[in-house]
C-alpha cells in the first residue's frame, strides 16, 4: 500500500503519442500551416501498436504523431515565419479595409518569406541521401514545368521547375547517365544511374492539363517548394562533380554555332538562353576545358575463386554499360515535327547520337533535313513525300527499344507504316516461372548475338516453346491429380464387378471367358514421386497452426503466380492462333 | 530675370500699340464713310501694298523700335487681324489706302491723333460700316440695300452687272480671279494680297498666323526651387510659411513612434537568394541527427510493367470479360488502376487523364501515411514443413484396402473385433447384428435384434465369448458361440452362475431378464432393460463389468455399470454434469473415463472420487479411446479435431490434430502396435503412428502415416466407426454406405 495512486493513461505508450489536433494546438498553427510544416519537415503520422490504449480507451479514428516529432517541430524557425505570415495577412486585410494604400504598399514590400536550405540539409545530411530520394521531386518538377501559366500556381514556380528540369536533363546528357526509357500510357518513364543511385522519373506527355477539382494544389505546391530547393542543390553538386559550370552555360563553340539571325523573333533575350539549353542540342561549358575525360579503369587485383568470377561478371557488366553509353555514337538523327522532340533529343543525346530538327520546331537545330550525312530520320506518320535514299525512315519506338535492349535492333520492323512490335517495359525482370512475352525472348536472343532466323522458323520455335510450356502445365496438373488416380482405377474395377454381379443376379448365363489380363506397368520413378508427395502431404498435416497459415499463404501466392502466367500464355496463344487463321484466310 | 522683364515690357508695348491702332481705326472709319464711294476702285488697287507693311509689322513686332517706326499704324492693324476672319481683313484693307494716299502729309496729323486715342478708349470696337451685325446676308437678298450705316442710312447694294458670261470671262482673263473674294456684308469683291493668301494657307494648315512666331520658345521657370533675389510676385508671404506645421509634426512623431516600437519596419532589402543554389553538402562531416537514424525513407513508386506500355503485347490487353470485371470492381480492389490500351503509333497516345490525381495521391501518401518498418518474411516454404520420420520407417501400418464386408442394408454404426481376432461383429441401422470371418469376409451369422444397433462390443476377456449390443433402451448380451467348446461353456457358465445372485439384487430402474424361444436360439442370452435409449456400451478389461451410456441432459441417470456375473446394476454418479457422450474403463487400473460434451472426467472407482478433468478444447466430443498403457487418451470431436492427452503431462491436450475436413466420428488405439486411427465424415480414415515412450521426459511421437479412403459418403455421413485388429496391424472401418472395410 501507499504511494501515489496510478492514474490511467498517464504512463506507457500513451506518453509517446499525440493526436494531430493536440499537436496543432501545441504548435499554435492552423491546419493548413501544420500540414505545410509536416510536408516540409517530412513528419508523418505513426500507427501505435495498441490504438485503444493510446487513444485513452476510445476507438474513434484519430491520427497520431510521435510526441518526439512534434517537440522537434517546436524548434523549427519556419514555424516563426508561418506566424509572421499570419500577422502579415491580418495587417494587410486591415490596411485594405481602411483603404490605407500606402500602408498596403509598405506591408507588401515587407512580405515575410522563408528559405528551406536548412531543412534540406537536415533531412538529407549527405548528398547520397538526397539523391536516393530524388524520384518524387523529379516527377513533380517535370509535372509542374508542363503547367500553363494560369492561376493554379505561381508563374515563378513554373519557371523555376522548368529551369531545374532542363538543368537536370542537361546533366544526364553530359554524364550519359540514362539507362532505361519506357513509353507508357501515362507518360515517359526514364531511369538514370546517377552516382550509383537508380533514379526513375515520369514525364507527362505535352498536353495541357484539365485541372481536376478534387486535387488540392496547395499541398502539391508545398511539395514543389521543397522539391525545387532540393533539386537545385542537387543540380549544383552534380554539375560541379562533372566540372560543368553552374548555372549551365553552353559551350562557346556550340553557342556560336547556335547563333541565329531570327533569335529575337523567337523569344525574349532572357528566355532565349533557357530555350537554347532546353533544346539539348549543344554541349555545356566546363570549368576546366579538357578533352573528354578518360574513364578510370578498374585496377586488376589478384583474386581467386568466387571473387574472380564476381570480378569478371562486374567487368563484363561495365563493358556492356560502356557500350550502351556509346550506342548511338556516329549516328545522325533528324526528328520530324510530329514526333515529341524533347524526349527524343534528350534520349539520343544521352547515348551519343547527333540530333536535329526543323528550324521552325524549336531553336537550336544544327542541320537541315537535306543534310546528306543523316542516317536515321524519325517519322511518325504513315508516309513521307520526299524520301532520301541514304537514310532510314523509322518510327520513334525504335530509338526507345534500342536503348532498352542495349543494342541496335534491326530497323525493318520499325519502318514507316509497319505495324510496330510491342513495346516492352524494361523494368520487368522475369524470374523463374514468370511469364516471358515471346518478344522479350526474341530480344534476348538478339542480345546474345544469335541471328534472327526467318520469321516462319521463329514461329515454329515459338510453337515448340508453347508446347513445352503446355507439357509443363500438364505435368503440374498431373501432380495435382495423381492422388485420385489410384482411386479411379479401383472405382473402375468395382464398377466392372458390379456389372457382373448384376448380370448374375438377373439370372443371365454368364459368358465364361478368360480374357488375357493386362500387365500393370508400374513406373518406379512415378511411384517414388507419388510416395514423396504423400509424405509431404502427411508432413503438412502435422504443421503447427501458425506455420500452416504462413505456408498456405506462400503456396497460395505461388499458385496464383503460376495461374496468372498460364493465363497470359493461353491468351497469347489464342491471339496468335486467331492471327494465323486470319493470315491464312487472306492468303487464300 | 532680365529676360523676363524685358519680355514683359514688350508685351506692354504691344498692348499700347494695339490701343493706338484701335483708335486710329475708329477715326479712319469716320473719314471713310464719306469718301467710300469715290475711292473704291483705287482701294482695290492699293491693297497690294498694304499687306507688305503687315508682313514687316510681324517682323518688327519683336523689336522695340519697330513699334514706333513710321509704319506703326498698319503694324498695329495686323496684330488685330491675326485673329480675325478674312472678311474683316478686307475691310481693313480698304482703309489703308487712304492712309497711304495721305501718307506724305498726314504723318504729322497722325502724331496728333496719338494723344487722341488715349482719350476715348474702346479697344474692342470693330470697324463697322454695316450695322446689321452678324446675320445671314441672304435676308437682304430681296432688298436694294444690304444694311445700314452708323447714321441709320441704308447702304445700297453695289451695282453688280456681271452675268455668267462676265463671270466666265473674268475667270478666264483675270489672273487675280482665284484670289478674289466676295464680301457679302459690303457686297464688294476683294483681291487678296500674297501675304494674305499665305496667311490663309498657314491657318488652313493649323499653323500660327505669324510666320515668325516661335512656338517652341524655351520656357522660363518663374516658380522654381531656386531662391531668387526678388520675389516673382508681389504678394506678401503667408504666416504659415514662417512657422513649422503642427499636422506634419504630429504625423512625423507618429511615424517615429511606430518605428521605435518596431511596428514599421524599414524596407526589406530585396534578397534574390531564392533560386540561388550553392554546395549545400560542402561539409559532409556535420553530425547526423539521432532522429535521422530512425528515419524511414518513403518507399519508391513501383516500376511499371508491360501492362502500362502504350503498345503492350496483346496478351496484356483486357478481354471483354476482364474489362467488365474491372469496371465492376471497387477502385480500391482493382489489381490495375488503369485499363491497358494499345496505340498503333506514338502520335496517337493521348494525355493520361488521371495523371494529376496519381501525383496528388502520391503526395498524400508521403505526408499522411504512417510508415512502419516491416520485416519481410523470406521463408522457403519447404523449411516450414516439419521434419518427421519417414512413414516407411514406421511400418507396419495398414496401407491398402484389402477386404470389403458387404451384407448390411443400413448404415453400420458400430463394429467390434473378437479378442481372438478371428471374428468381426457389426451392428447396423437395419436392425441386424452380423458376424463375419475376418479373413474370408464371409458373413457367418445374422442376428435380428429388432431395432437399430447403436453400439456393439466384444467382451475383451479371451476366455469368454460374449457380446454386448445396445438396441434402443435395451442392452443385449449375445453369445454367438463362435469359439471352441471350452470357451462357449465358460461363457455360458458366466451367464448362468449368477442367475440366483442376480435375482436378489435389483437396481431400481434396470431390469435383467433372460430370453426365451427364438431369441435364445439366435444366441441372445440376456436383456438388460434401461429406462432410456442406450447409446454406448463398454466392457471392462476383465470382462465382468459392463458400462452403458444413456445421454440425457436433465437426469443424473446417464451411466450404468452392470456386473454380468452377479446381474447387478448400479448408477455410479449421484450427479452428472453435462451430456455424457461415451465412457471407457482404464485397461489396467480401476479408473473410469467419462466424456461429456467439452471435457473428459476420470474417476477413481476404488476411492469413489474424480481424479482429473481433461479439457478437450473442442466444442463437442464424439468419441474417445484409451491407450492400452492407460496414460494417454485420444478424443475425437465433431469440430474436426482430434486431441491427444498425456495424462501425466497436463489436463490440456498435448496435441490437437486437425487432419480431417469434417466431423470425427470414431477413434481407436491399436492394442499392441503404436498406432491409432480416426474416422471422419469426410470418408477417410487416418492412421497415425503414436509412439509412447516409457521415459516420462520424452513426449509421445505422433506421425500421420496413412490416409485411407474407400468409403462412399452417403447422406453426408462417411465413416462411422473404426477399430483395430487385436494382433495384426489391420484396421476395420464401417461406413454409412453399409459396408465394412478392412485395410491391411
Amino acid at each position: 500500500m501507499g504511494g501515489l495512486q496510478k492514474k490511467k493513461y498517464e504512463r506507457g505508450s500513451v506518453t509517446n503519442y499525440i493526436t494531430r489536433n493536440k499537436a496543432r494546438k501545441k504548435l499554435q498553427l492552423s491546419l493548413p500551416d501544420f500540414r505545410r510544416l509536416c510536408i516540409l519537415k517530412g513528419i508523418y503520422p505513426h500507427e501505435p501498436k495498441h490504438k485503444k490504449k493510446v487513444n485513452k480507451g476510445s476507438t474513434a479514428p484519430r491520427t497520431f504523431y510521435l510526441l518526439k516529432d512534434i517537440r522537434f517541430l517546436l524548434h523549427e524557425p519556419i514555424v516563426g515565419r508561418f506566424r509572421d505570415y499570419k500577422v502579415f495577412v491580418r495587417k494587410l486585410k486591415r490596411a485594405y479595409g481602411k483603404t490605407e494604400w500606402s500602408a498596403v504598399e509598405r506591408l507588401k514590400e515587407n512580405k515575410p518569406t522563408y528559405k528551406l536550405d536548412h531543412i534540406i540539409k537536415e533531412r538529407y545530411p549527405s548528398f547520397i541521401d538526397a539523391l536516393r530520394d530524388i524520384d518524387d521531386s523529379l516527377c513533380m518538377c517535370f509535372l509542374f514545368s508542363t503547367f500553363a501559366r494560369t492561376g493554379k500556381c505561381h508563374v515563378q514556380t513554373i519557371q523555376l521547375c522548368r529551369r531545374l528540369t532542363v538543368e537536370w536533363m542537361n546533366y544526364v546528357v553530359a554524364a550519359r547517365a540514362l539507362r532505361k526509357v519506357f513509353i507508357s500510357i501515362k507518360g515517359i518513364y526514364y531511369q538514370a544511374e546517377v552516382m550509383g543511385q537508380l533514379t526513375t522519373w515520369l514525364v507527362p506527355y505535352q498536353f495541357s492539363h484539365d485541372h481536376p477539382t478534387d486535387v488540392d494544389y496547395r499541398v502539391m505546391a508545398t511539395f514543389t517548394e521543397l522539391y525545387t530547393t532540393l533539386l537545385g542543390f542537387i543540380n549544383f553538386r552534380l554539375y560541379h562533380s562533372l566540372n560543368l559550370l553552374y548555372p549551365p552555360k553552353l559551350d562557346s563553340k556550340a553557342e556560336s554555332e547556335l547563333k541565329e539571325d531570327n533569335e529575337e523573333d523567337y523569344a525574349m533575350d532572357s528566355e532565349c538562353y533557357l530555350e537554347k539549353l532546353s533544346a539539348l542540342s549543344a554541349s555545356l561549358a566546363r570549368v576546366v576545358s579538357t578533352a573528354e575525360e578518360e574513364e578510370a579503369e578498374l585496377d586488376q587485383f589478384p583474386v581467386d575463386g568466387e571473387e574472380l568470377e564476381n570480378m569478371e561478371a562486374k567487368e563484363k557488366e561495365q563493358k556492356q554499360q560502356e557500350a550502351q553509353k556509346k550506342l548511338f555514337e556516329g549516328l545522325k538523327f533528324f526528328v520530324n515535327r510530329e514526333v515529341p522532340r524533347e524526349s527524343l533529343a534528350f534520349v539520343i543525346r544521352c547515348f551519343g547520337g547527333e540530333v536535329s530538327w526543323d528550324k521552325s520546331v524549336c531553336i537550336g537545330s544544327t542541320y537541315e533535313v537535306s543534310e546528306e550525312t543523316i542516317t536515321h530520320q524519325i517519322v511518325d506518320r504513315p508516309n513521307v513525300d520526299k524520301q532520301y535514299i541514304n537514310r532510314y525512315y523509322i518510327q520513334p519506338q525504335w530509338v526507345y527499344d534500342c536503348i532498352n535492349s542495349k543494342i541496335l535492333l534491326p530497323v525493318e520492323d520499325y519502318f514507316l507504316g509497319v505495324t510496330l512490335p510491342p513495346h516492352l517495359s524494361p523494368f520487368v525482370e522475369e524470374k523463374e516461372g514468370d511469364y516471358v512475352p515471346p518478344e522479350k525472348v526474341k530480344i534476348m536472343a538478339l542480345q546474345r548475338g544469335e541471328k534472327p532466323a526467318h520469321e516462319q522458323e521463329d514461329e515454329e520455335e515459338e510453337e515448340e516453346e508453347d508446347e513445352e510450356e503446355d507439357d509443363d502445365e500438364e505435368e503440374e496438373e498431373e501432380e495435382e491429380g495423381d492422388i485420385d488416380d489410384g482411386d479411379d482405377d479401383l472405382e473402375a474395377e468395382e464398377k466392372k464387378l458390379k456389372k457382373m454381379e448384376e448380370q448374375r443376379s438377373q439370372g443371365k448365363s454368364l459368358q465364361v471367358k478368360v480374357t488375357p489380363g493386362k500387365m500393370k506397368v508400374e513406373n518406379p520413378v512415378r511411384l517414388e514421386e507419388e510416395e514423396k508427395a504423400e509424405d509431404k502431404r502427411l508432413a503438412i498435416m502435422m504443421m503447427k497452426k501458425k506455420e500452416k497459415y504462413l505456408y498456405d499463404k506462400i503456396m497460395f501466392g505461388k499458385k496464383r503466380k503460376i495461374r496468372e502466367a498460364n493465363k497470359l500464355a493461353a491468351k497469347r496463344k489464342a491471339h496468335d492462333d486467331s492471327e494465323k487463321a486470319k493470315k491464312k484466310k487472306t492468303r487464300k | 530675370m532680365e529676360g523676363s522683364s524685358s519680355n514683359m515690357r514688350i508685351n506692354e508695348q504691344k498692348e499700347e500699340a494695339k490701343k493706338e491702332g484701335m483708335g486710329k481705326v475708329r477715326e479712319k472709319t469716320k473719314k471713310r464713310s464719306k469718301e467710300e464711294e469715290e475711292e473704291e476702285v483705287e482701294e482695290i488697287f492699293n491693297l497690294k501694298n498694304k499687306p507688305a507693311h503687315e508682313g514687316e509689322d510681324g517682323d518688327l513686332s519683336d523689336s522695340e523700335d519697330s513699334v514706333y517706326s513710321g509704319l506703326e499704324d498698319s503694324g498695329s492693324d495686323s496684330d488685330d487681324d491675326e485673329e480675325d476672319e478674312v472678311m474683316l481683313d478686307s475691310e481693313q484693307t480698304q482703309q489703308t489706302p487712304e492712309g497711304k494716299k495721305k501718307e506724305g502729309g498726314v504723318t504729322e496729323e497722325e502724331e496728333e491723333k496719338k494723344e487722341d486715342e488715349y482719350a476715348h478708349d474702346s479697344s474692342d470696337e470693330e470697324d463697322i460700316r454695316n450695322t446689321v451685325g452678324n446675320i445671314p446676308m441672304e435676308w437682304y437678298k430681296d432688298f436694294p440695300h444690304i444694311g445700314y450705316d452708323l447714321d441709320g442710312k441704308k447702304i445700297l447694294k453695289p451695282i453688280r452687272n456681271k452675268d455668267e458670261l462676265d463671270e466666265f470671262l473674268d475667270k478666264m482673263e483675270n489672273p487675280d480671279y482665284w484670289r478674289t473674294v466676295h464680301d457679302k456684308q459690303t457686297g464688294s469683291d476683294i483681291i487678296l494680297s500674297d501675304e494674305q493668301v499665305a496667311l490663309v494657307n498657314r491657318l488652313q494648315k493649323g499653323q500660327f498666323g505669324d510666320v515668325n512666331f516661335n512656338e517652341y520658345q524655351p520656357t522660363v521657370e518663374f516658380f522654381s526651387n531656386e531662391v531668387m533675389l526678388h520675389p516673382v510676385t508681389n504678394r506678401p508671404a503667408d504666416k504659415r510659411s514662417f512657422i513649422p506645421s503642427l499636422i506634419e509634426k504630429e504625423k512625423v512623431s507618429k511615424l517615429v513612434h511606430a518605428i521605435k516600437m518596431g511596428w514599421i519596419k524599414p524596407r526589406r532589402v530585396e534578397d534574390d537568394t531564392r533560386g540561388h543554389f550553392y554546395d549545400l553538402w560542402a561539409s559532409e562531416d556535420s553530425s547526423i541527427l539521432g532522429r535521422h537514424k530512425m528515419h524511414l525513407p518513403a518507399p519508391k513508386i513501383p516500376l511499371p510493367g508491360h501492362h502500362e506500355s502504350y503498345n503492350p503485347p496483346p496478351e496484356y490487353l483486357f478481354t471483354e470479360e476482364e474489362f467488365a470485371l474491372w469496371e465492376q470492381q471497387d477502385p480500391s480492389d482493382r489489381k490495375l488502376p488503369f485499363v491497358p490500351k494499345k496505340f498503333s503509333s506514338l502520335r496517337q497516345v493521348p494525355a493520361f487523364p488521371r495523371f494529376l490525381h496519381e501525383r496528388f495521391e502520391r503526395c498524400l501518401d508521403l505526408y499522411l501515411c504512417p510508415r512502419q518498418r516491416k520485416m519481410r518474411v523470406n521463408v522457403n516454404p519447404e523449411d516450414l514443413i516439419p521434419k518427421l520420420p519417414k512413414p516407411k520407417d514406421l511400418q507396419p501400418f495398414p496401407t491398402t484396402q484389402s477386404l470389403v464386408y458387404k451384407g448390411h442394408s443400413g448404415l453400420v454404426r458400430s463394429i467390434s473385433v473378437s479378442p481372438s481376432g478371428q471374428w468381426l461383429a457389426s451392428g447396423s441401422d437395419d436392425g441386424s447384428v452380423r458376424f463375419w470371418e475376418v479373413c474370408s469376409s464371409r458373413c457367418l451369422k445374422t442376428v435380428q435384434v429388432g431395432g437399430a444397433v447403436k453400439s456393439i462390443t466384444w467382451n475383451p476377456n479371451p476366455s469368454v465369448c460374449l457380446l454386448a449390443v445396445a438396441v434402443d433402451s435395451v442392452v443385449l448380451i449375445l453369445s454367438p458361440s463362435l469359439a471352441d467348446k471350452q470357451v462357449v461353456s465358460s461363457s455360458e457358465r458366466l451367464l448362468l452362475g449368477q442367475q440366483e445372485a442376480g435375482a436378489t439384487e435389483e437396481a431400481g430402474s434396470v431390469t435383467w431378464s433372460d430370453t426365451e424361444g427364438e431369441e435364445l436360439n439366435q444366441g441372445i442370452r440376456l436383456k438388460i432393460q434401461h429406462p432410456k435409449a442406450v447409446h454406448q456400451v463398454a466392457w471392462h478389461a476383465k470382462g465382468d463389468y459392463l458400462a452403458s451410456v444413456m445421454p440425457d441432459h436433465s437426469s443424473h441417470l446417464q451411466v450404468f455399470i452392470h456386473q454380468v456375473s452377479k446381474r447387478r446394476s448400479q448408477n455410479p454418479f449421484r450427479k452428472n454434469k453435462g451430456l455424457v457422450q461415451c465412457v471407457s474403463f482404464h485397461p489396467v487400473r480401476p479408473y473410469f473415463f467419462v466424456a461429456t460434451q467439452r471435457s473428459v472426467r476420470i474417476y477413481n472407482l476404488v476411492k469413489q472420487e474424480m481424479t482429473k478433468k481433461l479439457q478437450a478444447n473442442s466444442k463437442w466430443i464424439s468419441s474417445m479411446a484409451v491407450h492400452p498403457g492407460g496414460d494417454h487418451v485420444i478424443c475425437g470431436s465433431y469440430d474436426c479435431r482430434l486431441s491427444w492427452f498425456d495424462l501425466d503431462l497436463s489436463t490440456k491436450p498435448y496435441k490437437m490434430l486437425r487432419h480431417h475436413k469434417k466431423a470425427v466420428r470414431g477413434v481407436a488405439y491399436h492394442r499392441t502396435y503404436p498406432l491409432f486411427a480416426s474416422a471422419s465424415d469426410d470418408g477417410s480414415v487416418i492412421v497415425c503412428h503414436g509412439t509412447v515412450y516409457n521415459d516420462l521426459l520424452q513426449n509421445p511421437l505422433i506421425v500421420p502415416v496413412k490416409v485411407l479412403r474407400g468409403h462412399v459418403i452417403t447422406h453426408d455421413l462417411g465413416v462411422l466407426d473404426v477399430t483395430f485388429h487385436p494382433t495384426q496391424p489391420w484396421v476395420f472401418s464401417s461406413g454409412a454406405d453399409a459396408t465394412i472395410r478392412l485395410f491391411t
